[in-house]
């Protein structure tokens, strides 16, 4: 019998892991996926939002606030790429400058730093912005992170603190018994005390396992443009447009690669799974895209996807116990600010709700950071030099575009939370995320997994089952 | 800090021919550069004949070609790193390389010659719409996939693209046993060269689609299938006219761009064929550093890369000898109406040789045309051209004494005969 039992390893999914490592309670994280944060929590904008924009008082506001200010420590612990960059929202008319002092307002309501700018003081910082601007609100705990990182570092100290993860293993049925539940999957039987329900885009339907709800999850499309990082300067903050109905708009954002991101679009569909972009939907984000920075480089442009974030019914994070069973926690419908909100909605389920039903002993060996990752990009020469003399993998570059070394990619097939596929491979180390996207570097990555996993080439997956690069091998002669 | 008169970025048939070049004229301090972990570059995947018919009179495999410009690295023991990988080319020539043997290593050069290849154009890059399944890879690494570690990419293909590497991969694939169910191409004529159509696609009954392209992919974890649509003259798919072809992979074949970014960085300027700037030396606008082969602009046969690093490697080699002064006056070269690139993008006539020579690409197929020559607004030459197409790289010579003066502009372009 386990504890806690952790249904989804996303953002959500790996920050309440990782807060419950703390204590001396058993858990279990079950990921129907082949990598932790592999749905929503890769597919975003890559922003830790500061606050400014949820409704005062709502879940989105506190726990935005929160986890904004516990962003700076947690990255450090976590080695987690992290800049404090700041963001600003956009006013290009002047009849748009009322809602400048509306956001104002609200972001003192949520206790955000915030200031208005001039017309003047927005083309100082931002030389690229459009000429046309009117002014902007300033709030400069606003910032970038990357997500891969954020999710997998996360639970990777959750794992080296002792709680086991499930990868590619899909809950079909949740039976409440008398003082615990029973959880199947597609692999095997569990019990637990606790199950907390952190399914994303699923979590309707894992709730639905046990009471009926009266919330659902729908699924909202976001598709965006990625930009090769030679422009460098193209802009220095989050650029958000005015929000509107639709959510945060289109917004212009570097990311902590050096890439820039354009997009989201907002749009309802009903398969969740649906991760297609399509030609009419990415043209209306580069024109919006425009009233921003009218001259985005779009040639430089190295891919392009759509990420679903879990809009509920409710219109607000639901962090809350089940109707039925206190021991059923649902933690759904965390759609943006989700990623930057996910430490503090860890933390508030582990002490506040499984709090009250488990005790919370902490564990005398917990250690809150993780062992740190070699970045041979950011050494000096010397520095990079000794590393290799200790380690000559970190001196052969196989990347072209990212420069990624094969030390780099062993060191991830070696973490507690493995990279099992050539995409974790390359969330975890970029090595594929460049200009040529993997043409050079995902053959010798194919055969790096192969050869760590004591597979065959051809059983080395993508990201999903069934997702094989290579199909066969070619008839050898005799 | 160590030091090398002439170091060259890549081991590929340029990098090895202006190796070779830059020797004969009396260079012995060469070092090649090469990441992979033997020489010859894309020419090792390259397992079909067709090449070397230009420079050895005779026709080879490319590793056969490979194998021919080894054995001249070796006769000549010209120094060469494998698995080694450079990082930083500096403006003053500073290179920068990684190894697992040495680690990273500062390397003060006299004279460089970038010689780094190209990279293929991708999914990403054109963003075809739907979902991002795997099975879709471009049309090189199939044959990587293929020629060297000997695995399948598929077995129900679709080809995106005409270029000559998805020709050719069309043909391999079949051989092999997989279905190869169509090629598309956007535009309205095929961007490969026509032995290649005739001997990759006609000879196997596998039909070609031009003025088509993909418009959707479909599949959640492998492609499942590829939906084609007819374009319209934008080049927009237009709607009522798709096709299905229920297939596990699409391989694309839809360009090739020089891989520059290490001249980007150290702050040559750009040309219009995407790689440095040149001059007909093949020096780029930074002193000593040369550029050659399909780093510079994409070639369609390796003999072509060959004989222009030829000339890169011994202009690298005059430079170091201190034979080739660069003068202070210099002619643009621009690309007028239908051209797409013209190389090289300036001249020197005080280092130029007696004959210069162009090579462009014309922008679609054309019949009945004239490619003029205007220097400084004058026509200066004029040259009839019953057929031209995009997929064969045009070279034309013309004397220097055609030109009058050692500044200005020479424009070249497309005229349609009057008929």
């Amino acid at each position: 019998m386990e504890d806690i039992i952790i249904i989804g390893a996303g953002a959500v999914g790996c920050f309440i892991a990782r807060s419950l490592s703390r204590y001396e309670l058993s858990t279990l994280v079950i990921e129907k996926e082949n990598d932790v944060g592999d749905v929503t929590s890769m597919a975003n904008s890559a922003i830790a939002h500061s606050g400014y924009d949820p409704v005062p008082g709502s879940n989105k506001a506190k726990f935005n606030v929160l986890g904004n200010r516990m962003m700076k420590e947690v990255c450090q612990d976590l080695d987690v790429a992290y800049e404090e960059c700041g963001t600003l929202t956009v006013a290009i008319y002047d009849s748009q400058l009322p809602m400048l002092d509306e956001l104002l307002e609200r972001a003192k309501e949520n206790g955000v730093p915030a200031k208005i700018l001039t017309a003047e003081e927005v083309k100082a910082m931002e030389p690229n912005i459009n000429p046309e601007v009117k002014g902007a609100l300033l709030c400069p705990t606003g910032g970038i992170v990357n997500p891969f990182e954020l999710t997998a570092h996360a639970m990777e100290n959750a794992c080296d603190n002792g709680v086991k993860l499930h990868l590619g293993e899909e809950v079909t049925d949740i039976k409440a018994e008398n003082d615990h539940f029973l959880v199947k999957t597609t692999k095997g039987n569990y019990e637990a005390k606790i199950v907390i329900n952190a399914a994303g885009l699923h979590s309707d339907d894992i709730a639905k396992m046990i009471e009926p709800i009266s919330w659902t999850i729908h699924p909202r499309k976001g598709e965006y443009y990625v930009l090769n990082h030679y422009a460098k300067g193209l802009v220095n903050h989050v650029l958000f447009p005015l929000p509107s109905e639709k959510g945060k708009g289109i917004l212009v954002t570097m990311t902590t690669s050096g890439n820039y991101l354009v997009g989201p679009s907002s749009e309802f569909v009903d398969d969740k799974e649906d991760l297609s972009t399509d030609t009419l939907t990415l043209a209306n984000v580069k024109e919006q895209a425009k009233m921003l920075v009218p001259n985005i480089p779009f040639p430089e442009q190295i891919r392009c996807y759509a990420g679903l974030r879990s809009t509920p019914s409710t219109h607000d994070f639901i962090i809350e116990p089940s109707k039925a069973y206190e021991s059923f926690i649902n933690v759904a419908g965390i759609e943006s600010p989700g990623l930057v909100s996910s430490p503090a909605i860890g933390e508030y389920v582990a002490k506040d709700l499984v709090g009250k039903l488990l005790p919370l002993k902490e564990k005398s060996d917990y250690q809150k950071t993780i062992r740190p990752y070699c970045h041979p990009q950011k050494m000096s020469v010397a520095e990079r030099n000794a590393l290799i003399a200790k380690d000559p993998r970190y001196g052969e570059i196989i990347c072209d575009c990212e420069k990624v070394s094969i030390g780099e990619i062993e060191d991830v097939l070696s973490r507690s939370v493995p990279a099992k596929t050539v995409k974790a491979v390359k969330k975890r180390t970029r090595a594929g995320f460049g200009k040529c996207q993997g043409g050079f570097c995902q053959p010798k990555v194919i055969n790096l997994l192969a050869k760590h996993y004591g597979i065959s080439p051809i059983e080395v997956l993508y990201d999903k089952d069934d997702s094989q690069i290579v199909k066969e091998e070619v008839k050898k002669e005799a | 800090m160590k030091t090398k008169d002439l170091v060259i970025i890549g081991g590929g048939s340029a990098g090895m021919a202006a190796a070779v070049a830059a020797y004969d004229k009396g260079i012995r301090d060469i070092l090649i550069l090469e990441r992979n972990e033997f020489l010859g570059g894309i020419l090792n995947q390259c397992i079909h004949n067709g090449f070397g018919l230009t420079l050895f009179k005779e026709e080879l495999t490319g590793p056969e070609f490979a194998s021919r410009l080894i054995e001249q690295i070796k006769e000549r023991k010209i120094e060469y790193k494998l698995h080694t990988y450079v990082t930083n080319i500096s403006h003053d020539k500073v290179v920068t390389y990684s190894n697992a043997k040495e680690g990273v290593v500062e390397l003060q050069a006299k004279a460089i010659v970038m010689a780094a290849g190209c990279y293929e154009r991708n999914a990403g890059a054109i963003g075809i719409p739907g979902d991002r399944p795997a099975g879709i890879l471009t049309a090189g690494q199939a044959q990587l996939f293929l020629n060297e570690y000997g695995y399948l990419v598929g077995k129900r293909v679709f080809i995106l693209g005409s270029g000559d590497i998805g020709l050719i991969m069309a043909r391999r694939l079949t051989l092999e046993g997989a279905k190869v169910l169509g090629v598309a191409e956007i535009c309205a004529w095929s961007n490969g060269l026509n032995r290649n159509m005739v001997q990759c696609l006609y000879d196997y009954n596998i039909p070609l689609y031009l003025s088509h392209t993909v418009s959707k992919i479909v599949g959640k974890s492998r492609l499942e299938k590829v939906i084609i649509s007819k374009v319209d003259e934008r080049m927009q798919p237009i709607p009522g006219t798709e096709m299905e072809f229920d297939c596990d992979t699409l391989v694309l074949s839809i360009g090739l761009v020089p891989n520059n970014d290490l001249l980007n960085n150290a702050g040559a300027a750009k040309g219009r064929s995407r790689g440095a700037l040149v001059n007909e030396n093949f020096e780029t606008t930074i002193d000593g550093i040369f550029s050659c082969g399909n780093v510079l602009h994409v070639h369609d046969l390796v003999d072509n890369v060959a004989m222009e690093a030829t000339v890169a490697g011994r202009s690298a080699a005059d430079y170091i000898l201190g034979n080739l002064k660069r003068g202070d006056k210099k002619i643009a070269v621009q690309a007028g109406d239908g051209i797409g690139y013209v190389v090289p993008g300036e001249i020197d006539l005080s280092s130029a040789s007696e004959a210069l020579e162009f090579k462009f690409r014309v922008r679609k197929p054309s019949k009945n045309v004239y490619i003029v020559y205007k220097f400084n607004g004058e026509v200066v030459k004029k040259v009839f051209k019953p057929v031209i197409i995009p997929s064969e790289m045009e070279i034309q010579k013309m004397p220097k004494s055609l030109l009058k003066n050692d500044q200005g502009t020479i424009e070249v372009s497309l005229v349609q005969k009057e008929e």
